[in-house]
């Protein structure tokens, strides 16, 4: 397993409650899972805890090593990075980047020259559809063309990582800005990249856009993983009522279920 | 396509105009010295018997002694603010973060009032040797300042997160050094006081050789540091956990900088005093005319500061002349104004 979490509890300093308690999970290679669940169920809070921003009781273990392991020298560290990526819900960057500049700063200094640097800029910005807007000011773009900006340099720096290397990519609700067209287009990167020897865990809020594109789908509530499978049985009116309190309808168009 | 110029106008551009504005304020001042005995001058005071020219001997003495050491002071403290300015800003993650604006010049300032006002007692007891260790406790102290205030403010300001906070924080430790230098003001000697006057108000009139020796070598270490974490510099700007993501070591990079920031804001104010406003200034000049990566940012922003300082000196010298108007009092003028441009600019972005 890529990454196995082991009771892991998050409990945020004067809460009444932990915020997730005694959570254990593992991920695989190749595979795309969607974290769900109601807003402040601690999604977002598992995935800073995994990318090692926030205290935790418990144990998380990147390919094999602890956490804390990895980040001890500067080596490890720098090793981890090539083959870890985190892409962030918002970004706020104030300097005035091209977004060509942005992705190329995923790539780092690194051993690349400058021809292929260029190639692999090129290569990962058309995959996120961002080509047209290399030479525009990073700031100047909007919140779903940043993202996908952003997306473009977590693909390129996971590029460093050595043939056969597996890798892990974080992402935190990669949609939450995108226009419809580019969701889907998203989506289908991200599952893409999956089969290039990654393991993907992305907080989705959509349901129908998760169970179309995971492969697996982990619902988080009340502090505790309320059900974790595959999309065709987590897609059940009664479980999703009993975890988001509303009762949809299961709808079948052309081999798609859907819940509305 | 975005305006960038390349290397090969700007360098040259920018040390062509180094060049005129060095020889420009060697000549002009309270004595205006023509161009053919600048050159003849600095000879004769470096190796009088090079020349058989007759060269009068206060020219010498002037050119020598009092506008070389000031012009290379200008250049040196002008650098400093300018590369700390740019790497500040960097660390923040906003063009409003500057030495003087967010009370790094002001803690450096208390720290060098230290040293001056109770210099006397540390004097009489460390005995004969207090002249020769004045101008390294200046610096050590100011520089001691100088980090104080530096952690403190990003510490408040929510790790670079709040720019309201940095600048309230900014502002309070403004107030608080302020305070503490006007305590000191009491206690004060004559001569003392006078020095404590020229620091706040900052100028390069106490230029001398050790000055600039001093200056000069921190200057060189702490800018070519910072130098050379230019590539972690421009993934922080991206964010800390984006940054720790691509293998920074983000806690390690904050430090560093924190630290060399400090010990040569401290230098540059112990020498000259606060210097407002060429921190915030060039490294936005810089951003415009080459773009905002640190690897070019942190070397051009040390010639532009230099350069920018130096001019700023030789208008404040001359202008009403023989008297001359601390330089300090100028940069404020015209960086003032800047600064509330700047504010006005972001003002969706900070609230």
């Amino acid at each position: 397993m890529l990454l196995e979490i082991s009771d892991l509890s998050i409990q945020y300093p004067r809460a009444i409650s932990p915020l997730l308690e005694n959570i254990s999970l593992s991920f695989a290679c190749g595979e795309v899972t969607a974290l769900l669940g109601p807003n402040g169920c601690g999604k977002t809070s598992l995935l800073r805890a995994i990318s090692g921003e926030l205290d935790y009781a418990g144990h998380i273990h990147l390919f094999g090593r602890t956490q804390a392991d990895w980040y001890r020298t500067q080596q490890d560290h720098r090793a981890l990075a090539r083959r870890y990526g985190l892409l962030a819900q918002h970004s706020n960057l104030n300097f005035a980047f091209t977004s060509r500049e942005v992705v190329q700063l995923g790539l780092g200094p690194g051993s690349l020259s400058r021809v292929e640097q260029g190639e692999r800029v090129e290569h990962f910005m058309q995959r996120a559809d961002v080509w047209h807007l290399r030479d525009r000011l990073f700031p100047s773009l909007s919140g779903g063309e940043k993202q996908r900006v952003q997306l473009a340099r977590v693909l390129s720096q996971l590029s460093l990582a050595e043939p056969g290397e597996e890798k892990i990519l974080l992402l935190d609700e990669p949609t939450s800005a995108l226009d419809l067209k580019h969701q889907h287009q998203v989506l289908a990167l991200v599952c893409e990249v999956a089969g290039e020897n990654t393991a993907v865990i992305a907080v989705l809020h959509d349901l129908n856009l998760a169970a179309r594109y995971a492969d697996r789908m982990v619902m988080l509530g009340q502090g505790r993983v309320q059900a974790d499978g595959a999309p065709a049985a987590l897609l059940q009116p009664d479980l999703v009522e009993q975890v988001y309190g509303y009762r949809g309808q299961l709808v079948n168009v052309s081999g798609h279920s859907a819940l509305l | 396509m975005e305006f960038r110029l390349s290397d090969k106008s700007l360098l040259p551009a920018l040390i062509a105009l180094l060049l005129l504005g060095s020889c420009l304020s060697l000549a002009v001042g309270a004595m205006t010295i023509g161009w053919g005995d600048v050159l003849a001058g600095l000879m004769h005071w470096s190796w009088p018997s090079i020349l058989d020219q007759d060269v009068p001997e206060q020219y010498a003495l002037v050119l020598g002694e009092i506008r070389l050491p000031r012009l290379l002071l200008g250049l040196i403290v002008g650098g400093i603010l300018g590369v700390c300015g740019a790497v500040m800003q960097g660390m923040f993650r906003n063009p409003l973060a500057e030495p003087g604006i967010i009370g790094v010049s002001s803690g450096a300032a208390v720290g060098a009032g230290i040293v001056l006002v109770f210099g006397a007692v540390l004097g009489a007891w460390l005995g004969t040797h207090s002249e020769k260790l004045q101008w390294l406790l200046l610096p050590a102290f100011a520089s001691t300042g100088a980090i104080f205030a530096t952690w403190l403010v990003y510490v408040l300001g929510d790790r670079g997160r709040s720019v309201v906070m940095m600048l309230l924080a900014g502002v309070a430790i403004s107030a608080l050094a302020g305070a503490a230098l006007g305590m000191f003001a009491y206690v004060a000697t004559d001569t003392a006081l006078r020095d404590m006057t020229m620091w706040q108000l900052g100028s390069l009139s106490g230029a001398t050789w050790t000055s600039v020796l001093v200056a000069g070598l921190i200057f060189a270490t702490s800018a070519g540091f910072l130098w050379s974490r230019a590539n972690d510099l421009n993934a922080l700007l991206l964010g800390e956990s984006e940054a720790r993501h691509l293998g920074v070591d983000v806690n390690g990079l904050k430090r560093q900088i924190i630290v060399l920031n400090g010990v040569a804001v401290g230098a540059a104010v112990s020498v000259s005093g606060i210097i407002g406003f060429i921190g915030l200034v060039v490294p936005h000049i810089v951003r415009l005319l080459r773009g905002p990566d640190h690897r070019y940012l942190i070397p051009y922003s040390g010639l532009l500061g230099g350069l920018l300082l130096t001019v700023a000196d030789t208008i404040a010298r001359s202008v009403f002349a023989p008297a001359e108007m601390p330089v300090g009092i100028l940069t404020a003028l015209l960086g003032a104004p800047f600064f509330l441009f700047l504010l006005w600019q972001q003002r969706r972005q900070i609230f």
